[in-house]
């Protein structure tokens, strides 16, 4: 059993690595303008575009400007989403006659999939139609992560260039993120979706008639289409309300695999990017080995945890061996195909990476392995993270850990050459003191009103996870949930709302500005007494200054909820 | 204002490429390529749909292998239109006594069973309420009932089990797993003896 938990981990991460370089230096390419093996087929809708839209793309923007065009567009997604909505019911596209979704539930899904959440207070088969999946939510995974990547590009651009006062073009990174990156590596998934059994269809909902008489609906609907993006996009809003635990939306091993895969490759991929643009590619391995160490911990603590099973089941007498002939572990909320071990994976990488999606129900970890995914959103989503926002967030944390490196060694830090001052830092520490802030605000808030308490489903030190989980996910752009929650609520629907905003857009902004700052700036020379910002030492200083971080700030909500309810597990403790 | 007028039109251009367009080319692309999947993998027998291949269904004859508990929807759960997981949390009261009712059951339903020989996966409900597979143990220990119900012997009951039992991918990834549906009608077909020739197969349109 440990051999094999050890071959799924191992082999994965391995493949990770090919994927990262080859990706890497294809997003280099694109973001250049260089030539690909697409540009016949794509560069002519891409004139299209431009002409159409009155774009000049080889205008550069300020980082201010950049901003400026990247709020407006997303407001404009956002107001659009929020009325697709609303008026879905007049609309075609729609067999099983879905009503008009909500106003506080349509603002929160709104507010949830342009921020790249995802976050879900609705069910996707009995709220949505075919047209809102589609044209609504389809839509936005594509433009979202394509935001994501620009914004990323443009900081990446503020890290490397010199004396400039630039970052590059908003409109031009989004439609070549979108054109060049998100819809070859969408098709290509979907098709293999497509293959092992994900459906894509406009069918009303099917008829069937079990082989016990009884009468099943079973829901339909594009699902291939939407589920590449979900993952290519780091999205991981599901079509269906089980998300990819749903044998429609993830039904092999297989399928498993490629959706983890697709999920983290253009965030590692851009660590690659990021080190190539540097002019040096181990400026981004030692970003990347900092991630995927940080990755492998938790994956593996998560894995133990579920693997031990549930002592309070295990007194039962039922076997949670794993064998040859069962997995064994904590199999609730769990699908067979996937076991603990693909379950546990996800779990674990999915929060790492601010995607979202899941293949086993969140809910019902076990205390630590929900532990491993609340810690990992609460990171701050720098393991990989959401298509780009994951480099963005570790530029800054590796902006913080220099500046912690030069007081210790007493000399102005620096980065890239670049000299980190006082506006530098003040901008870093705005990004890293927003996310904290807005996430325990509002899981007090919760925590002391009848409406948040309302809609716990788990008593104990379980009920303040659900909320303190939602929070977290919300802020950090996740999207995963502590299922049972009653998240539709007008108290959720418009506190998460506001989370996922939030947590969004005011460390976004400061990171936008943090790159302009830093692109004005001439670069020095490396000298004797410059801190090295590649290799072992740094990378380990990096994350040790992302766990304290981390630690610091969440410790204490952390001890009052899985760690508690870990202590009563171990004392055979039940909640009622 | 220039600005919003290019969010606006940039909006209504990348809204039809990548919102209608590509699941559309998507949609016909599995209609070529790989019809019965496209439309669900659904089963037909006797010219009615029973079900699809890769959503579970409930079971409760003893003449069927059972499935996994199923919190979708609500009764016996497997509301194909509805998904979801039971989200009780490990320290939760109401999993353990569920837990402890379902292992009772299945102690009744099949006699001469322990619980030590029951799998955890049996008495625990599935993520999506709609896991259409059981682990290969909690098929054997349902063996030697289906094969008296049946008046079939053990041996033919458990090759077929066999049969229907997916493995790992590659041997590494994933676990094995027994696909109820598959299997359940392999055993009607089997006591028919219509093996050959059935009528049963993947749903085209």
């Amino acid at each position: 059993m440990f051999w094999n938990a050890l071959a799924q981990v191992g082999l994965f991460s391995v493949v990770l690595l090919p994927v990262t370089v080859v990706l890497g230096r294809y997003l280099a390419r694109v973001f250049s303008g260089e030539r690909t093996a697409l540009d016949p087929v794509l560069r002519p809708v891409e004139r299209l575009i431009y002409q159409v839209s009155g774009i000049d793309p080889r205008s550069e923007m300020t980082w201010a400007e950049y901003a400026v065009a990247m709020l407006l567009f997303q407001l404009v997604g956002m107001v659009f989403l929020y009325l697709l909505e609303r008026v879905q019911a007049f609309l075609p596209l729609n067999p099983q006659r879905m009503a008009a979704v909500p106003a506080d539930l349509a603002f929160n899904t709104a507010a949830s999939f342009v921020t790249n959440t995802d976050w879900q207070a609705y069910a996707g088969e009995t709220t949505m139609s075919y047209l809102t999946q589609m044209a609504g939510l389809t839509y936005q995974n594509f433009v979202s992560a394509a935001t994501g990547i620009g914004v990323a590009m443009a900081i990446i651009r503020g890290f490397v260039r010199r004396s400039a006062k630039t970052v590059g073009n908003f409109w031009y990174d989004l439609v070549r993120a979108t054109l060049w990156v998100e819809l070859p590596l969408s098709l290509v998934l979907a098709l293999v979706l497509l293959w092992q059994g994900v459906p894509q269809n406009l069918d009303p909902y099917v008829h069937a008639t079990t082989l016990e008489g009884a009468h099943q609906s079973i829901a339909e609907g594009p699902v291939a289409s939407q589920e590449a993006i979900k993952y290519v996009g780091t999205n991981g809003g599901g079509f269906f309300n089980a998300n990819s635990a749903h044998p429609y939306e993830n039904p092999t091993p297989l399928t498993n695999l490629l959706e983890l895969l697709a999920f983290v490759a253009v965030s590692a991929g851009l660590t690659y990017t990021f080190g190539l643009m540097a002019g040096d590619t181990r400026q981004g391995w030692t970003l990347f080995g900092a991630m995927a160490f940080i990755f492998l911990v938790g994956a593996a603590g998560a894995i133990a945890a579920e693997q031990h099973g549930n002592p309070l089941l295990a007194r039962l007498g039922i076997d949670q061996r794993a064998s040859a002939l069962q997995c064994g572990g904590n199999m609730e909320g769990k699908e067979v195909r996937f076991g603990i071990v693909q379950s546990a994976l996800f779990a674990a990488l999915t929060t790492d990476v601010a995607c979202g999606g899941v293949n086993a129900a969140h809910d019902s970890l076990m205390p630590l392995g929900g532990l491993v995914a609340l810690l990992n959103m609460q990171l701050g989503e720098v393991v990989f993270g959401g298509a780009g926002a994951g480099i963005v967030g570790m530029l800054v944390m590796a902006v913080l850990s220099v500046f912690v490196a030069g007081l210790m060694v007493g000399r102005t830090p620096e980065y890239l050459g670049k000299k980190i001052e006082s506006r530098e830092m003040k901008l870093a520490m705005l990004y890293v003191l927003v996310f904290p802030a807005v996430v325990l605000l509002l899981a007090a808030v919760a925590g002391s009103t009848a409406s948040g308490l309302a809609s716990l489903s788990n008593p104990g030190p379980h009920g303040f996870s659900q909320f303190l989980y939602a929070f977290t996910s919300g802020a950090a752009n996740n999207g995963s949930a502590f299922g049972g929650l009653n998240a539709n609520t007008p108290f959720y629907n418009l506190l998460i709302g506001l989370d996922m905003l939030v947590g969004r857009y005011l460390m976004i902004i400061p990171a936008l500005a943090l790159g302009g700052s830093l692109g004005a700036k001439r670069a020095l020379a490396p000298s004797a007494g410059t801190f090295p910002t590649t290799g072992l030492l740094f990378a380990a200083l990096l994350v040790g200054v992302i766990l304290i971080v981390a630690g610091l700030t969440f410790f204490p909500a952390l001890s009052l909820g899985p760690i508690v309810e870990h202590l009563a597990l171990m004392a055979g403790k039940t909640f009622k | 204002m220039r600005t919003l007028a290019t969010a606006l039109r940039l909006t209504v251009l990348l809204t039809f490429l990548v919102g209608i367009v590509y699941p559309l080319a998507v949609m016909v692309a599995g209609r070529v390529l790989f019809a019965v999947q496209a439309r669900g993998s659904l089963v037909v027998r006797g010219g009615k749909v029973v079900g699809s291949s890769l959503i579970g269904q409930s079971f409760t004859s003893p003449r069927y292998f059972h499935g996994r508990p199923s919190a979708a929807g609500s009764g016996n759960g497997y509301d194909a239109a509805n998904s979801g997981a039971s989200n009780l949390a490990p320290t939760n009261a109401a999993l353990v006594a569920a837990v402890r009712a379902r292992l009772k059951a299945v102690l009744a339903e099949n006699p001469g069973v322990s619980a030590s020989q029951v799998p955890i996966d049996l008495v625990t409900a599935s993520a999506s309420g709609l896991d259409p597979e059981i682990s290969p143990q909690a098929a054997e220990l349902q063996v030697a009932r289906v094969a008296r119900e049946r008046r079939l012997s053990p041996e033919a009951v458990r090759a077929l089990v066999w049969a229907h039992t997916r493995p790992r991918w590659l041997g590494i990834f994933g676990e094995p797993g027994v696909n109820l549906l598959t299997l359940n009608l392999a055993l009607d077909r089997l006591e028919s003896g219509t093996a050959a020739g059935s009528d049963e197969r993947s749903h085209r349109r």
